[in-house]
């Protein structure tokens, strides 16, 4: 149930916003006819594979292709040496950035291999097998290096180093300093040092964080016809179709209107669908050989190879007054970047105290090289890590004060005004809201009894993000509208950005017909991330909207033959102020051909009035001391929407987002051996939550309308990763009196905490 | 390699024939040759059931058979789930739930659990989601998926 709070200019009988219609894509997908990035097939189209380092850090000496080449069915191989040089510049993602010499050295290694499963050489062949066994015949002479696997190793001064020529950027200056930290920032707030002398209580604490990936269950895939024409057409699954043509158009140094790319269906993303990988291969493998080249990778490529989000290193402080505010805080947050400079740092840092009203704070951040694939966004990235270290400092504090944490939440909260470290001062925001709703479930007022169960809080936030997103919408003939829109579809938006546009035109959301279009068919949208598509997006179909409606309302007075002054539009129906004539939406779409032809929409848009996000859990587990394992019995995300445009794809976010936290919190982790070889690429060994794993996820939906977008919306998808972690470690303290600081909580971890509590015997 | 091997079966109620070569599974069999796209392709080792087929009625991971072991057999893939008067309450209660986000998996999980209401009317949740704990979905979080087919139950014991 919605808990509604105000309403947004007043606002009150929404017809379509605030309903749950049945998704526009939902029949193709439930029966087997959407078409995924997998799914393509083309006459005369070839299988292509990579060849990927078996070693985490080497110099390549030679690659012999000659076996591969000779091998019948195979059509072409290719290296580096066949993609065009790069400048050393930065390219937007949209989110994240990449520089183009890495992107480059990333889809295909420049002399040095810098993780394993990094992408040596291509292949293409008539079918997958023999491609495969292609990649067998190539011989590659490598001189193994030393392996960094750990920023703290990373950034030892003797460390050996990834990228010869990375130097560290301090607070904004190149120091021209050699090293794997490629950055370091800080913000800073008030005078820590003052503040933490007035503190009353100080806890201080260390947290490792492991690397986990995404864990979407499409593989990534790239399908590319480079035409005699040097016309290119890719087709792919991406959160974003413009920025795959923006990075596959400067990887090939081809001008971007050669590049068309058509985004397929895509079988999730959380971040990790932005940057290219097999593209740029499929494309010059086309050309080489002129015909389509299909390319797919295996689960052991998309673990070992693409990114999986940054594990880290963060060291946390906070101090309390006499009156329970908190008054100083300190972080300083180590990320991986992996192979490549680009780390998630910045957002944790941004993310790791925001829920609270701090006066003084210091935040040092670093992203660092290692051996392990270049990282990605995933779900709010950064700022999972940086709650786990902050939420159970928190509750560290709260059980010290012997204060309920919810109540010394909404005591310390941030809220409209609060200045958060790294710089903005908040708008309206729901923070107060969420602790607030929190506080009277029914969840929280429900006492949690047996052995081993503890009960832990802990709360989140994102940012959100706005960026570039564009529409137009065509009225047909029967009243209903052909919305076109950019931003690729990954769990209902196509729904959730046509609903916007019915609401203005007081049509039914199953009147509007979306779709999904390639680059050549729309204009330039932003990447489905952020928790930006349905406040981005869907403002660009209500401006659309508009547009319709002002070009309808000329069209009636036209008929009329009054002013357009004198046209009223309401929920549906144009009448004349005078009230003697009316047309509904209906009618009024089936006269166009005689008021001057067809009616098209359009708009695009570059929102600022972002409202960023919160979320507060509750979260009951036990522990089986005998085994280490952390049962989930119950768990409570509690959000702050906004304005849930489709609730039941609102809740779904949640539900996603916490059982992706729930894994993180207790499984999920990258396991590199000595050698910095991925030991677990597969999905029984990465392991996520089964159906087994997890109860039913309670979600409570908080709206505090966002000022800044026209119907209050915030953004929803990334905000309830964010306080899992945190929240079951909480728990896991509540149980059985242990305090977890490393991600995953795995069970072997939870009994190593035991013991050391209980001197060497698990059970309490 | 060896030739090709002639193999006769039936697939969503109808014979068909194909050639398939010894080394290719059943799931690249019904993908690659027969068109039948709906079954994906998400680990190619058993783990996340996204190829969930029936096989004589038994849910099976496709990319673990070979295509020529489907010789003599039943295969029910997700095309063959909905019929002529409409789509299968299992469908159907997917889409009312919401229980799909991104859609990969969603072929696989009705697959599955078309096997499980095929033999049991009225399953509890802790079985339905001990019976599709082999189908791995990424963004959901399973809660609206076990609603889904508890739904669905009800609606095909109705």
């Amino acid at each position: 149930m919605a808990t509604k709070t105000e309403d947004y200019l007043g606002i009150t009988d929404y017809k379509v916003i605030g309903t749950s219609p049945i998704r526009h894509d939902g029949v193709d997908k439930v029966v087997g006819r959407a078409k995924y990035g997998a799914d393509i097939d083309m006459a005369g189209m070839l299988h292509g594979s990579v060849v990927r380092s078996p070693h985490a850090h080497a110099r390549i000496k030679s690659i012999d292709m000659s076996k591969a080449e000779a091998l019948a069915g195979v059509k072409a191989v290719i290296t580096v040496d066949d993609l065009p040089l790069q400048e050393d510049k930065i390219e937007d993602l949209g989110e994240g950035a990449a520089n183009l010499q890495h992107l480059r050295a990333n889809v295909l290694a420049d002399g040095k291999v810098l993780y394993h499963g990094h992408a040596v050489a291509a292949v293409a062949a008539t079918d997958i097998h023999t491609a495969q066994e292609a990649v067998d015949l190539i011989d590659v002479e490598y001189e193994v290096l030393q392996p960094v696997l750990t920023v703290q190793e990373a950034m030892k001064e003797d460390a050996p180093l990834l990228l010869e020529n990375q130097t560290t950027e301090s607070l904004g200056e190149d120091t021209g300093q050699k090293s794997n930290v490629c950055t370091h920032f800080r913000h800073e707030l008030g005078d820590v040092e003052k503040g933490f002398a007035e503190a009353e209580l100080v806890i201080e604490r260390e947290f490792d964080t492991a690397t986990v990936h995404q864990g979407y269950i499409e593989p990534q895939n790239a399908t590319a016809l480079w035409g005699a024409d040097d016309q290119i057409t890719v087709w792919c699954s991406t959160q974003g179709a413009f920025t795959v043509r923006e990075q596959t158009a400067q990887i090939l140094d081809v001008s971007v209107s050669q590049v068309k790319v058509v985004p397929m269906e895509i079988g999730g993303g959380f971040g990790g669908k932005i940057r290219i990988y097999l593209e740029p291969l499929a494309a010059v493998l086309s050309r080489k050989t002129g015909r389509p080249v299909k390319m797919v990778m295996s689960r052991t490529e998309v673990l070992q190879a693409t990114g999986p989000t940054a594990g880290s290193f963060i060291k946390c402080k906070m101090g309390v007054d006499k009156a329970g505010k908190i008054v100083a805080a300190y972080a300083y947050m180590a990320y991986e970047s992996g192979g490549f400079p680009g780390s998630w740092a910045a957002p944790g840092a941004m993310c790791i105290f925001a829920p609270y009203n701090i006066p003084n704070v210091l935040i040092d951040g670093y992203e660092v090289l290692v051996n392990k694939p270049q990282t990605m966004a995933y779900r709010a990235p950064g700022a999972t890590n940086a709650a786990f270290a902050s939420e159970t400092i928190i509750d560290e504090l709260c059980e010290q004060l012997d204060v309920d944490p919810l109540e010394f939440r909404l005591k310390n909260s941030a809220r409209e005004g609060t200045r958060r470290a790294d710089g903005p001062v908040y708008p309206r925001i729901g923070n107060e809201e969420c602790v607030k709703t929190a506080l009277s479930s029914e969840h929280y007022a429900t006492q949690l009894s047996g052995k081993n169960r503890g009960r832990g809080i802990a709360s989140g936030f994102w940012f959100n993000v706005g960026l570039k997103s564009s529409a137009a919408a065509s009225v047909n003939s029967d009243g209903t509208v052909s919305l076109v829109e950019g931003s690729t579809d990954i769990g209902g938006t196509r729904t959730s950005i046509a609903m916007q546009l019915a609401e203005v035109l007081g049509i039914r959301a199953e009147d509007v017909k979306p779709q999904v279009a390639d680059t050549d068919s729309i204009g330039d949208t932003d990447v489905t991330g952020g928790s930006r598509t349905t406040f981005a997006t869907g403002w660009a179909a209500y401006q659309c909207a508009l547009d319709i409606k002002e070009q309808l309302i000329e069209r009636a007075a036209k008929l009329w033959e009054i002013s357009t002054d004198d046209v009223v539009f309401d929920d549906g129906t144009f009448s004349s102020s005078d009230s003697s004539k009316t047309f509904s939406f209906k009618e009024l779409s089936g006269m166009l051909d005689e008021t001057g032809g067809p009616v098209m929409g359009r708009a695009t848009v570059n929102p600022s009035g972002v409202g960023g996000a919160f979320a507060v859990m509750i979260a009951d587990i036990e522990v089986d001391t005998e085994t280490g394992k952390v049962e989930i019995l119950r768990v409570s995300m509690i959000q702050d929407a906004g304005k849930a445009v489709y609730p039941s794809y609102v809740e779904g976010q949640m539900q996603g987002g916490t059982a992706q936290g729930i894994g993180w919190a207790l499984n999920e982790e990258y396991a590199y051996n000595r050698d910095g070889l991925l030991t677990n690429a597969s999905l029984l060994d990465y392991r996520m939550p089964t159906c087994l794993d997890l109860p039913m996820i309670e979600t409570h939906i908080v709206e505090v309308p966002n000022p800044g977008h026209p119907y209050g919306v915030r953004g929803v998808g990334e905000v309830p990763i964010v306080p899992p972690a945190a929240a079951i470690a909480n728990a896991i303290y509540d149980a059985v009196g242990v305090r977890m600081t490393n991600l995953p909580m795995s069970p072997g971890e939870v009994l190593k905490a035991l013991w050391a509590k209980n001197g060497g015997n698990g059970t309490s | 390699m060896p030739g090709k091997v002639h193999v006769t079966t039936t697939i969503n109620g109808e014979s068909v024939e194909f050639l398939c070569e010894p080394r290719q599974t059943i799931l690249e069999v019904l993908r690659d040759q027969l068109d039948l796209t709906g079954t994906k392709e998400g680990c190619s080792n058993g783990n996340c059931g996204a190829c969930s087929i029936l096989v004589n009625g038994e849910v099976i991971d496709s990319c673990l058979m070979m295509g020529v072991e489907a010789e003599g057999q039943e295969l029910t893939t997700i095309e063959g789930v909905a019929s002529a008067d409409g789509l299968h309450p299992l469908q159907q209660q997917f889409l009312e739930h919401a229980a799909l986000q991104c859609g990969i998996c969603t072929p696989g999980f009705i697959v599955a659990a078309k096997a499980l209401l095929d033999q049991e009317s009225n399953p509890s949740e802790e079985r339905i989601r001990l019976y599709l704990a082999g189908n791995l979905c990424r963004c959901t979080g399973y809660d609206k998926i076990v609603r889904a087919v508890q739904d669905a139950a009800s609606e095909m014991a109705e």
